[in-house]
């Protein structure tokens, strides 16, 4: 359980970081928090001849919020995240995705860009940008550009990421008045690799009509997938427990989670299609709610 | 023959533990769990499973709990560290931290083997001034196993710890 030797190599900016990438291609790994990484390296299922540890790049690290949008440094630990009251504010899905992200001693040296480019099919936070429609900047000595969540996650393990490229910054769009979320997840154990779960944003208009849903799903299959079919279904009338159950039943019609020895792919499967069900109906519930509370608030205000 | 290590696989690391310096040259493939134990001879830091599950090896870095079997020994250059032996700095010989104190008077433990990592996961929650539920320190220490006790003891000791810490009593006990 020792990790294989490696050159380690400690850039103290991006620019150094990248032509460190450059120069070593498939031979080198970014490390970021490490604890993905690590275990694989200790296991010595992954033994690249250079790591680039990007820990020491102060400028990778913070949050914060431009012309509505937010931007998270890569390098941003997961319990900073977590605690953000700017992301519990405006992007509460985050703050409840991270609750279920392993233990508080992983979320503190984890990263939130690590994460992403790990881009685990059981891990929460793909999930949640990819739910929130996020934007994933990624930068090379060739120069940047910038990846929908949609087209990021490739399968299992692999992203749209070059050996050259690294991911610079997340962007998350506002989401409207009216939204409500909830993150649903299954595990063994709290913290546990999920065995099933799902993210949810709905927005309602004034009178409870669904006018924009949000379906992304956990452990579904070989990356975060958004279920487009299901969300068009919840969109126009006011989800009741009929709607979210046959949208759950759409959403998860055409996945296929494989079987290991915690459960079977059909076991997951119908945990998957729950836990979209619960989602739905918790993220809906919450946006009623908001309506409500924005009414009452406009009442007292008028009166 | 095994390679000899090249140059760029080496490093000089420097760190303090619980305030003292340390320093070696060693591979920078060695985790921080070896540094501690091999490196620094503190042997405090237990090494369970080696892949971030168990937390036996959980110290403190910069005052955050964090694994250090997944850490390299380099990542910690220039920082500071915690380790269980450091509870009980600057008390008398024989005299325990108020979290290990609880922790004995609760059975938060038999073997032992787990408690150094429990211990170090545990130690902010005395500071944290907010009321905490039982789930929130569940919550705690859901990222450390303890394969003898069962967890209801290291709650009741963690509160117990936390009773005393916050509230000092007004008359100490009679000897």
């Amino acid at each position: 359980m020792k990790p294989p030797r490696f050159a380690y190599h400690d850039p103290r900016s991006l620019d150094e970081a990248l032509a460190l990438l450059a120069e070593h291609g498939d031979d080198g790994k970014a490390l970021a928090g490490g604890q993905s990484l690590v275990p694989l390296l200790n296991f010595r299922l992954a033994q690249p001849e250079h790591l680039i540890d990007l820990n020491r790049i102060g400028a990778l690290a913070g949050i914060t919020r431009r012309a509505g949008r937010l931007h998270i440094g890569t390098m941003t630990r997961q319990s900073t995240l977590e605690h953000s009251a700017l992301v519990r504010d405006g992007w509460p899905l985050l703050t409840e995705a991270l609750t279920y992200v392993a233990h508080a001693q992983i979320r503190n040296r984890g990263t939130v860009g690590g994460s992403v480019a790990h881009a685990d099919p059981a891990a929460e936070l793909p999930v949640a940008f990819n739910a929130l429609d996020a934007r994933f900047r990624v930068a090379s000595r060739r120069g940047e550009r910038t990846v929908a969540a949609a087209d990021f996650f490739v399968t299992h393990l692999t992203t749209a990421l070059e050996a050259d490229e690294a991911l610079v910054e997340i962007e998350v769009p506002p989401t409207p008045a009216g939204t409500g979320h909830a993150f649903t997840e299954y595990a063994r154990r709290h913290g546990d690799f999920a065995l099933g779960g799902a993210a949810a944003l709905v927005t309602v208009d004034e009178s409870g009509t669904c006018t924009r849903a949000a379906l992304a799903l956990l452990a579904a299959g070989p990356t975060p997938a958004r279920a487009p079919e299901a969300e068009r279904a919840l969109v126009g009338a006011g989800v009741d427990a009929q709607a979210a159950t046959e949208a759950a039943a759409r959403a998860t019609a055409e996945i296929h989670p494989t079987g290991d020895i915690h459960g079977s792919g059909e076991y997951r499967r119908d945990l998957v299609e729950v836990m979209v069900r619960r989602a739905i109906e918790l993220a809906n519930e919450r946006a009623v709610s908001t309506r409500e509370a924005g009414r009452s608030a406009n009442g007292a205000s008028g009166g | 023959m095994e390679r000899a290590v090249a140059d760029d696989e080496r490093r000089r690391v420097e760190v303090e533990i619980n305030g003292e310096s340390y320093s070696a040259d060693v591979e920078t493939r060695l985790l921080l769990s070896d540094f501690i134990r091999h490196e620094a001879g503190l042997t405090g830091t237990h090494v369970g499973c080696e892949h971030g599950v168990c937390g036996a090896c959980t110290v403190q870095l910069d005052g955050e709990p964090v694994r250090s079997c997944l850490l390299f020994a380099v990542q910690a250059h220039g920082r500071s560290l915690r380790t269980v032996e450091g509870m009980t700095d600057g008390l008398a010989d024989g005299e325990l931290h108020p979290l290990q104190q609880a922790f004995h008077e609760k059975h938060g433990l038999q073997c032992g083997f787990c408690t150094p990592g429990f211990l170090m996961s545990l130690e902010p929650l005395l500071l944290d001034e907010r009321e905490l539920s039982d789930r929130e320190i569940r919550e705690a220490l859901a990222g450390n196993l303890c394969r003898c006790t069962g967890y209801q003891n290291i709650v009741e000791a963690v509160k117990l710890a936390r009773e005393r810490v916050r509230e000092p009593a007004e008359t100490p006990p009679s000897p």
